[in-house]
């Protein structure tokens, strides 16, 4: 099986990036949430923060790495568990790929259409 | 040709590649559940003090968010290590991103857990 440089070792890279990326960003986030021990003044001023159109963008990068890491798990646990997935790895891959763009730009649209509108005066 | 990802030492490697899998699905549902239910159903506009302290008025969001708090971290601290193990060689660095590592994964689950458990609404 040839997996240097073919489909499965970017999908194996890909999981690992966006893995990283997640558990930093869950450190971050239960930084901020710890701010509700201190009463709605700094939650409120931090969140609003949050919904600034940089973070916007950050926002939309989370859901793409926890999307592609949660589709490419299911990949990962049928080759896992599946005595045939080793031999569908590829096909399994664009699986992933075409679910996460059927579910990433309706969300994207959702997540980033306020902040359009806002910027358009609207 | 079958490729073999299950550890073959069995033990503790069996055990974490196990977790990693049966936490997964549960992650699956809770943090996609979690981004959904706040970034697609209210959005980042919505959320503010109140918001949190009205869900946080019922167990069952408070028990959620330790679910989801304590399985992510575990899951994605063993997730680290792999990677540590995989890249860092040096036994030095590898200890200190180790000990990092651990460190940092506990003060923020204890530090979360305490955040869901404690919270008493301030007006």
């Amino acid at each position: 099986m040839v997996y240097r440089g073919s489909e499965g070792m970017w999908a194996w890279v890909a999981h690992r990036c966006a893995g990283v990326a997640v558990l930093l960003f869950v450190f971050v986030h239960v930084a901020d949430t710890a701010l509700i021990g201190w009463g709605p003044k700094y939650y409120n001023l931090f969140v609003k923060l949050y919904s600034g159109p940089a973070f916007r963008l950050f926002e939309i990068f989370l859901a793409a790495a926890l999307l592609f890491h949660a589709l490419n798990g299911v990949r990962i646990m049928i080759i896992d568990f599946w005595e045939g997935g080793t031999d569908i790895q590829k096909p399994l891959f664009y699986g992933v790929m075409a679910l996460f763009l059927v579910v990433f730009i309706p969300g994207a649209y959702i997540m980033l259409s306020p902040i359009v509108r806002s910027m358009l005066g609207g | 040709m079958r490729l073999r990802t299950r550890p073959a030492s069995g033990g503790f490697e069996l055990y974490a590649w196990f977790f990693m899998r049966v936490s997964g699905i549960l992650l699956i549902l809770l943090a996609l559940g979690h981004f959904g239910y706040m970034h697609l159903l209210n959005g980042v506009e919505k959320i503010d003090y109140e918001f949190v302290a009205r869900q946080y008025r019922t167990p069952f969001w408070k028990t959620y968010d330790l679910l989801l708090l304590s399985l992510a971290l575990v899951h994605g601290a063993n997730g680290a290590r792999t990677l540590i193990d995989d890249y860092i060689h040096a036994r030095g660095w590898r200890a200190l991103f180790l000990a990092a590592l651990y460190t940092a994964s506990f003060f923020f689950l204890v530090v979360g857990a305490l955040v869901i458990v404690t919270f008493q609404r301030v007006r």
